[in-house]
């Protein structure tokens, strides 16, 4: 516990705190406050390339707001702490510093920035200079604070030592003088920082995120390196050699990183700070529940969770602890990014960063089925428990098998999970809905037509786009409706829920609510099958 | 008859083949798509010999770097340990070396050891030499053998692996059963 205080006092500021989950509750509002909340915002920029001429998404948009006069020599906004506002707002209030290490800077994001780079001698290339490396939309650096590179989410660390050598020497002048560099915004390219104690995260993204929503994903990178090694091995390591390479600790633990990367690209779940559950008869599911309760009475024994499909079919905690929904897509990623586990039972160490970072827990992870498709995992304290918990697993599987509970999971896991037609609600194309006390989320299956792709990219931009809106701290709001050319937009967030749909394009506004209150209604009929409203413990 | 169980704990470098000589062992097959072991993979496997039913327990540990410190927790009660390096990478045959020191250090019980050079398919990309891994495995005091997870090949069969472990098996059983 001490050990994540002190962490908590390195974060540069509250702002800037994406780990906090647990957002200010805004007011209930009722139908009548909602009509007149309503905002209604210019939707133009928003649009497919594929469908437009210019190939500008929002971002890109904003981003030539600030550096419109000349596109050849991007102009570097820096926005420091002392500036808590958005990328918007922070290229017309930028601080302009002129040193070597930015015009060093300078040099190499134009390096980003220009593709046509000579080609004399082949041989010399560097991993920098070729275009696949320089198009990919989120680039994700991690280095140590001596400069020393640890990941690099494309190419090979050692080809990245200057380019990591800049990015940290960026971040040490504005350290010098007291501040911290959290964005900046060059050309198409959003450059986001995320400084923690040891490890300097970057990340470099011309796709549609906010520089808020990459700062979270960032965070999400911070604490999966965390979830391999602890907090106190990385501050034990960076006290006794400031020099450490730290990829050797980390080697076979890129995967996980990689994955949790490809994993926030098209699922909204992290964005959300919700996990989605497996669809199940709530007498199912809480069957599969009390079977783990009745045969897992382990001392030490602190969560007991099911997993199928990146979903969560049932949780079961010590009384006292909770599992953060960070921690738990963090096993999800965990259990996603791992084949060995298809093999045999294992062992192995966990820490989840939330719950403590400080410590490992140790975790039993088997699949129950032949088709290694629902995974048991089994998280203790005691580092012995190995047979213990074993023998668990094998009655806790014996009875599921038994009482047909496995073959739920198998049969909801085989149908699609609800199609947007069963909703009834003409015009909504799709939604996402989280309850907010349960963190948990809901959306159906995504159909035409967002069945490519790219449209799948666009729609996730889209929920990306509105979920900034609405979050955005300068001026958070309660609901938006957004009308576009292809889409109509709505979100709407109260004290317990949070919703996003998406309609066609025609749809009118009181149609949209009209068909809002259907959908939370129906919602609200179904919630016993996709949502846990409580975790049993222990 | 009687039954015994005894614990082999599979040490050695990352991508020696543990994992794989491990599953070619109690599932008679080589599986391409083995992937890194995260932490400890646990497999049983039972077997009859010399009139003793034998439950084999094996921890088949991962060779990443992280998960070094963990190793006492699956050396501590082995009763044999696989010490296994890839014959195509002498550095996997000097880490060998500080799996013993530490095994020695740290194991006050006895622990029968056998060094499996692995991938012998490969020999052509030969670093250690058999002589090199003989001279070695007898200053330890360990069983010696080359093997193949991937070609079950007579010459080179993990079933000769399988027939060595046995041995030392049985040295265990011995050293186990009442005088
Ligand atoms: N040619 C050849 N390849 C092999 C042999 N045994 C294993 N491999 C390959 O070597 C690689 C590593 O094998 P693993 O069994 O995963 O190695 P490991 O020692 O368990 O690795 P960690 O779990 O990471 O410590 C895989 O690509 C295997 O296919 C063999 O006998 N011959
Ligand atoms: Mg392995």
């Amino acid at each position: 516990m001490a050990e994540r205080k002190k962490e908590a006092d390195h974060l540069p500021t509250s702002e800037s705190d994406q780990d906090d989950f647990i957002e200010p509750d805004p007011p209930v509002v009722t139908n009548q406050a909602v009509a007149d909340t309503f905002v209604n915002i210019d939707y133009e920029d928003l649009v497919n390339p594929d469908y437009d001429s210019h190939p500008s998404g929002y971002i890109h948009e904003i981003v030539r707001q600030g550096s419109h006069d000349d596109d050849d020599e991007p102009r570097v906004a820096v926005s420091s702490v002392s500036d808590v506002s958005t990328g918007e707002e922070s290229s017309e209030d930028h601080t302009e510093i002129s040193t070597k290490e930015i015009s060093q800077a300078l040099d190499e994001v134009s390096k980003l920035q220009h593709p046509e780079v000579s080609l004399e001698d082949e041989e010399e290339i560097d991993e920098v200079d070729t275009q696949e490396w320089r198009q990919r939309k989120k680039h994700v650096f991690i280095l140590s604070q001596a400069g020393k590179p640890v990941y690099t989410r494309f190419g090979n660390e050692d080809k990245l030592v200057t380019v990591m050598g800049v990015m940290s020497a960026l971040v040490s002048f504005v350290q010098d003088s007291k501040d911290l560099v959290r964005f900046m915004v060059a050309g198409d390219h959003k450059f986001v920082f995320l400084v923690r104690e040891h490890l300097i995260l970057v990340c470099v993204s011309h796709g549609a995120e906010s520089s808020q929503q990459i700062l979270l994903h960032l965070s999400y990178v911070y604490n999966q390196i965390l979830s391999v090694l602890t907090f106190s091995t990385l501050h034990r390591i960076f006290k006794q050699r400031r020099n450490y390479d730290l990829r050797r600790l980390l080697t076979g633990a890129e995967k996980f990183l990689d994955n949790l990367l490809n994993m926030m690209d098209t699922e909204p779940g992290m964005l959300l700070g919700a996990v989605r559950c497996l669809p199940l008869d709530s007498q199912v599911r809480d069957n599969i529940a009390q079977t783990i309760v009745q045969n897992a009475k382990v001392k030490d024994l602190v969560f007991a969770l099911i997993l199928a499909n990146n979903q969560l079919v049932t949780l079961v905690r010590m009384k006292k602890y909770f599992l953060h929904p960070m921690d738990l897509h963090l096993i999800i990623n965990l259990v996603n990014a791992s084949e060995s586990f298809k093999a045999a039972e294992s062992w192995t160490p966990i820490c989840l960063p939330k719950f403590d970072s400080s410590g490992f827990l140790q975790a039993h992870i088997s699949y129950l089925d032949d088709r290694c498709e629902t995974c048991l995992l089994l998280l203790s304290v005691d580092r012995e428990s190995f047979f213990i918990l074993s023998e668990c697993r094998n009655k806790i599987k014996e009875r599921l098998v038994k009482y047909n509970a496995l073959k739920a999971i198998s049969d909801s896991l085989m149908k699609t999970s609800y199609s947007i037609q069963q909703c009834g609600i003409s015009d909504l194309r799709h939604f996402l809905y989280k309850s907010r006390h349960m963190a948990q989320f809901t959306s159906p299956e995504l159909e035409a037509p967002y069945l490519s792709e790219t449209e799948q990219e666009r729609l996730c931009g889209l929920y990306f786009y509105l979920h900034h809106r609405i979050h955005t701290s300068a001026r958070p709001l309660k609901i938006l409706y957004t009308v576009g050319p292809h889409e109509t937009l709505l979100g709407w967030v109260t004290q317990s829920f949070e919703l996003y749909a998406v309609f066609g394009p025609l749809v009118t506004k009181v149609a949209a609510i009209q068909a809002i209150n259907k959908l939370l209604r129906w919602v609200k009929r179904e919630e016993d099958r996709l949502f846990i409203p409580n975790h049993v413990t222990f | 008859m009687k039954s015994i169980e005894a614990k082999v704990v599979v040490l050695g470098s990352q991508g020696v083949g543990k994992t794989s000589v491990v599953i070619r062992y109690v599932g008679g097959m080589f599986s391409k798509a083995v992937s890194p072991t995260i932490g400890a993979s646990f497999f049983t496997y039972k077997m009859t010999l010399n009139n003793y039913r034998i439950k084999l327990q094996v921890w088949d540990t991962a060779g990443q770097e992280r998960f070094r410190s963990m190793a006492p927790m699956y050396y501590r009660k082995a009763n044999a340990a696989m010490l296994i390096y890839d014959l195509t990478s002498a550095d996997s045959f000097y880490d060998i070396k500080d799996w013993v020191g530490e095994l020695k250090k740290n194991v006050d019980t006895p622990i029968v050891m056998c060094l499996v050079g692995n991938k012998c398919d490969m020999s052509d990309c030969r670093e250690v030499t058999s002589i090199d891994a003989e001279e070695y495995a007898s200053t330890i005091g360990a069983l010696n053998h080359e093997t193949s997870a991937l070609k079950n090949t007579e010459a080179y069969s993990v079933t000769r692996v399988l027939l060595v472990t046995r041995v030392a098996i049985t040295e265990f059983a011995i050293l186990l059963a009442p005088p």
